[in-house]
């Protein structure tokens, strides 16, 4: 038996001490009183910077697998493994000033510790059942989280997304189901030469149906729609790690279930429409926002399109991976950024409440001016050597078209961004039509006070309709009333 | 040493921004210092330079930064990029000096202006397309804050503007850049390498025409091409120092673009493109001239001479792609006089502009038939202003002179026919005649009465720089001595 067909345990240490910390932080916080509850937050600190340290001693030797071939520990696992334990280290630090002492508080530990672990499991998955139970594992502590916030909007954040998680979980488990039931196999090794005999249709069927339910994690189109209701409903710890740290895992998933696939499914055009739809959709909504955090909930679905770029070219361009990794990053930073910016004004939640921001806390708007510019991927931001590598990359693996769209799209996330950015940078008296719409009357639009798609998109769906054409979700704007008092009566 | 003279004005806006306790004349007085260290930086940098050989850069400096996509930090100076770092210093020590008198939020100002300073310096002596795109995109942010901190009218509108038609023509650019690197082989972004390797020099014309003419348009930088020059018009409306910043020294960005990366990168789509560019050059040397002349708006017309004059730019390096037999020393002779044109319409206009600030700033209005005798309250103001005007006309004695002579030696030798844009100077100098009769000659009248003559600052930043045209139009040697060399190797590189 070699190397690679033992369980070698060992090297999983860095999910055990992520998923052993969450068990710890749950009990412990049981018996530790309420007063004392930081206890746990140097706790859930320790392990992720255990976590970080043993990912990174692992990074440095050579990539090997684990649990018979199951897990693989290379360079992509160990970023992802970093860069969900600092990103989650960075919300603790968020989650301290907003819900210290509260009455959820070791609860919120641990269950960013297990979603942490599932995001990384997710990374590493090097089988097609290990994913499923990644996805799971990095699911079901979401819905806890986004449920703690005792308010409306949280509850009907956490059914929008419990009804998402649910049914692309099932799409997610058909394509795998399919994928095995062709081949025989649930291993990514060995899935490579069976999928290359086995019928197209049906691989093309099971791939949509694994990445469309990886997107749910991501955030992307077509599993998006949770994203802003759970940015906007949720605690600003929870919509911080929700729209960044699953990304990281789901990503990185992607990018390995893809590269087993063979040519006959034509898995690069699929990715590549995942791509711009994410990028396209989630910029022109974000256009419409008025609320901050709901801003950057659209803004993160655009990311997600951005991020899927260097997919596509999986196999074709040396600059794939190292282009996913370095955005991931960068994407990390800024967007934990820009939320906790937002958590710290947490009594301006419309554009127009930022004016002025500029004078009253110049340093605060001078980190808001460069973490939006950094999503829009201005140098010397991190994202632009994201946005570079990536377009590099989409060009070198033939794809030039797509880094055209990359640019074209980076363009129109310009707009909103900076309808958050002029009315910082105005005096708390300036004359009002002149500042927040300076956008949009560039653009030829006047300024829409009432911005209808906003409200449209904001309604909760009663039904849990198929994520197709918006048609069937913008069917369902008549019955937003009934919706509402679904949900209310359901959240309460 | 390079590194110094780019990062030295960055580290002290840093400083400006981190001490809000600093008085502002302490602020003011701090920004002058700098910009006087840094052009005494500069000007160690030119006497100490030696001409480098063919593609090779003087001063130079290089440390890995992303070596994943062979991008490195590499800067380093050549016979194109010292004689515009020098006009870089100049203009904005003379920003400085004229700052002086600012009332509005001064510490913020100078953070702001030394730091475009940095993005200024850094974008003309960067030797690598992604660190060429940081610097550029950079200036971009920081002057969308010049004009919407510190311009006039509707400045949130123009700010905005600005930003975004430079910000699309940045990411055309960008799309150029990522299209070179992937052209090349090994994948680089290092401007020497890609130079020396032309990397699309084998493929299909339709591809280069494609990804070719990206690099030539480092945006609405460049005011001759017809969109964006509106919004350069219009961002015009600004206070003094950011309009002489923007036409003196960041529309100079997509011009030095054409000369760094276009020409010698693209040899076979510029030739293929030369008539294209040439036709460009012509139409907005007339058309500028024409819609200058048109202007009532002292600001304004001052702007379109400026459309004008980077027309002539266009003209000399569109030539400059016309390859034939024994025309290497008129094509040589082109590039020279454009790189001095942009040396030249920096000083220039720069000057222009703080002086029209003058007029603002007095009686708060551009409008040229608002005065009238100027010349009897204000003498000083009127001479400077009158030198100006004929420095900018392109009087003999005159930097602006010996940029265009050699300009329309070069390019009428190449292609006769592009002398119909010596039209242009003709209107050009009746243009500036009749702004100068009008404002200043005859009964004193209107907004000249009781007209306050050019204060010290004043004086001294509009002055130095007419002086320095004056002394290139007079003893251009010097300054001819270190372009040409790097105008032979781009016409060699051209030709290939």
């Amino acid at each position: 038996m070699d190397a690679e067909m033992r369980m070698r345990p060992l090297l999983l240490l860095p999910e055990m001490l992520l998923f052993v910390g969450g068990l710890g932080a749950l009990i412990c916080g049981s018996f530790v009183p309420r007063q004392r509850q930081w206890l746990i937050r140097v706790l859930t600190a320790v392990v992720l910077i255990a976590a970080m340290t043993a990912a990174a001693v692992q990074l440095a030797g050579p990539a090997q697998r684990a649990f018979e071939g199951t897990y693989t520990i290379d360079t992509a696992t160990g970023v992802a493994r970093i860069l969900a334990a600092f990103g989650t280290l960075l919300v603790l630090a968020l989650a301290a000033e907003e819900i210290a002492g509260s009455a959820r508080e070791s609860e919120t530990y641990a269950l960013l510790l297990f979603a942490t672990t599932g995001t990384v499991v997710l990374a590493g998955a090097d089988d097609l059942l290990v994913l499923a139970a990644g996805f799971l594992l990095a699911s079901i502590p979401l819905y806890g989280l986004i449920g703690l916030v005792n308010t409306t909007a949280g509850a009907e954040a956490a059914m929008k997304t419990y009804l998402m998680g649910a049914l692309f979980g099932i799409v997610l488990l058909l394509g795998v189901t399919v994928l095995s039931g062709v081949t025989g196999t649930t291993m990514y090794e060995e899935l490579e030469e069976g999928l290359a005999r086995a019928p197209a249709a049906a691989v093309a069927v099971a791939t949509v149906g694994v990445v469309a339910g990886l997107m749910f994690k991501a955030g992307g189109v077509p599993a998006h729609f949770w994203i802003p209701d759970v940015a906007q409903g949720s605690s600003a710890t929870v919509a911080t790690f929700l729209t960044t740290v699953p990304k990281i895992g789901a990503l990185i998933a992607v990018y390995r279930l893809v590269g087993v696939l063979p040519d006959t499914a034509s898995w690069p055009l699929l990715v590549a429409l995942f791509a711009v739809a994410s990028m396209t959709l989630g910029n022109l909504a974000a256009y419409w926002q008025n609320d901050p955090r709901r801003l950057l909930g659209w803004s993160t679905v655009s990311q997600v399109g951005f991020l899927l770029v260097p997919i596509v070219v999986t196999g074709r361009s040396n600059l794939a991976l190292p282009s996913l990794l370095a955005y991931l990053a960068g994407y990390t930073v800024t967007n934990i950024a820009a939320f906790a910016i937002v958590a710290a004004l947490p009594d301006r939640r419309n554009l127009a409440g930022y004016r002025g921001l500029a004078t009253q806390r110049p340093w605060l708007a001078a980190a808001l001016l460069v973490a939006l510019l950094g999503l829009v991927g201005t140098p010397p931001a991190a994202v632009f050597v994201g946005k570079l590598t990536t377009a590099a990359a989409a060009w070198d693996g033939g794809y030039s078209w797509l880094a055209v769209v990359v640019f074209v799209n980076t363009v129109l996330s310009l707009f909103y961004y900076l309808r958050w950015i002029v009315p910082t940078y105005r005096h708390a008296d300036a004359d009002a039509d002149a500042d927040a719409g300076a956008a949009a009357q560039i653009l030829g639009r006047r300024r829409c006070p009432r911005a209808p798609l906003s409200s449209r998109l904001r309604s909760a769906s009663p039904r849990v309709s198929p994520p197709g054409p918006s048609g069937t979700w913008s069917a369902s704007i008549r019955n937003r009333g009934a919706a509402s008092t679904f949900f209310r009566c359901t959240g309460n | 040493m390079l590194t110094l003279i780019v990062f030295l004005p960055l580290a002290a806006a840093l400083a400006l921004v981190a001490l809000p306790r600093l008085g502002d004349p302490q602020a003011r007085w701090a920004w002058v210092a700098v910009a006087a260290v840094d052009l005494a930086l500069v000007v160690v940098v030119w006497a100490r330079y030696a001409t480098p050989p063919a593609g090779g850069l003087a001063f130079e400096e290089r440390a890995a930064w992303m070596p994943g996509v062979n991008s490195s930090y590499h800067i380093g100076v050549d016979g194109f990029s010292l004689p515009l770092v020098a006009m870089t210093a100049v203009i904005f020590l003379a920003c400085a000096v004229h700052a002086l008198r600012e009332r509005h939020r001064p510490r913020i100002q100078a953070a702001l202006f030394l730091f475009l300073q940095s993005v200024s310096l850094g974008l003309f002596v960067a030797a690598d397309l992604i660190l060429f795109f940081v610097f550029f995109d950079l200036s971009i942010v920081g002057m969308y804050f010049v004009i919407a901190g510190w311009g006039h009218g509707n400045r949130g509108h123009s700010a905005m503007k600005f930003f975004l038609y430079t910000f699309l023509g940045s990411l055309a650019l960008l799309v150029g850049f990522i299209g070179l690197y992937v052209a090349a082989e090994p994948h680089t972004f290092d401007i020497p390498e890609l130079v020396a390797a032309a990397p699309l020099a084998g493929r299909p014309p339709r591809w280069r025409a494609g990804a070719g003419r990206d690099p030539g348009r480092p945006g609405g930088e460049d005011p001759h091409r017809p969109v964006p020059h509106l919004a350069a018009a219009r961002a015009h409306r600004r206070a003094a120092v950011g309009s002489a910043v923007l036409a003196g020294v960041l529309l100079k960005m997509g011009t030095y673009g054409f000369v760094r990366i276009a020409l010698p990168m693209l040899p076979q789509a510029w030739r293929a493109w030369a008539w294209v560019v040439i036709v460009v050059g012509v139409v907005s040397v007339i058309y500028g001239a024409l819609v200058a002349l048109a202007q009532t708006n002292v600001k304004r017309m001052i702007a379109y001479t400026s459309v004008n004059h980077m027309g002539y730019i266009a003209l000399a390096v569109g030539a400059a792609g016309l390859v034939a037999a024994d025309t290497t020393q008129a094509r040589t002779v082109a590039v020279t006089g454009a790189v001095t044109q942009m040396v030249s319409h920096g000083l220039i206009t720069a000057a222009l502009f703080l002086l029209a600030g003058v007029l603002q700033d007095r009686a708060g209005t551009y409008d040229m038939g608002a005065y009238g005798g100027l010349a009897t309250p204000a003498p000083v103001f009127a001479t400077l202003f009158a030198v100006g005007a004929f420095a900018s006309l392109g009087l003999p004695a005159f930097s602006g002179f010996i940029a265009e002579f050699q300009i329309f030696t070069g390019s009428v030798a190449v292609a006769p026919v592009t002398a119909i844009a010596l039209v242009g100077i003709l209107v050009t100098a009746a243009l500036f005649l009749r702004a100068l009769q009008e404002v200043f000659t005859g009964e004193t009248r209107g907004h000249s009465l009781g007209f306050t003559d050019l204060r010290s600052s004043e004086v001294w930043s509009v002055g130095p720089l007419l002086l320095l045209s004056l002394v290139i139009g007079i003893l251009p040697r010097p300054l001819l001595d270190v372009i040409e060399p790097a105008s032979v190797a781009v016409v060699d590189l051209v030709g290939r």
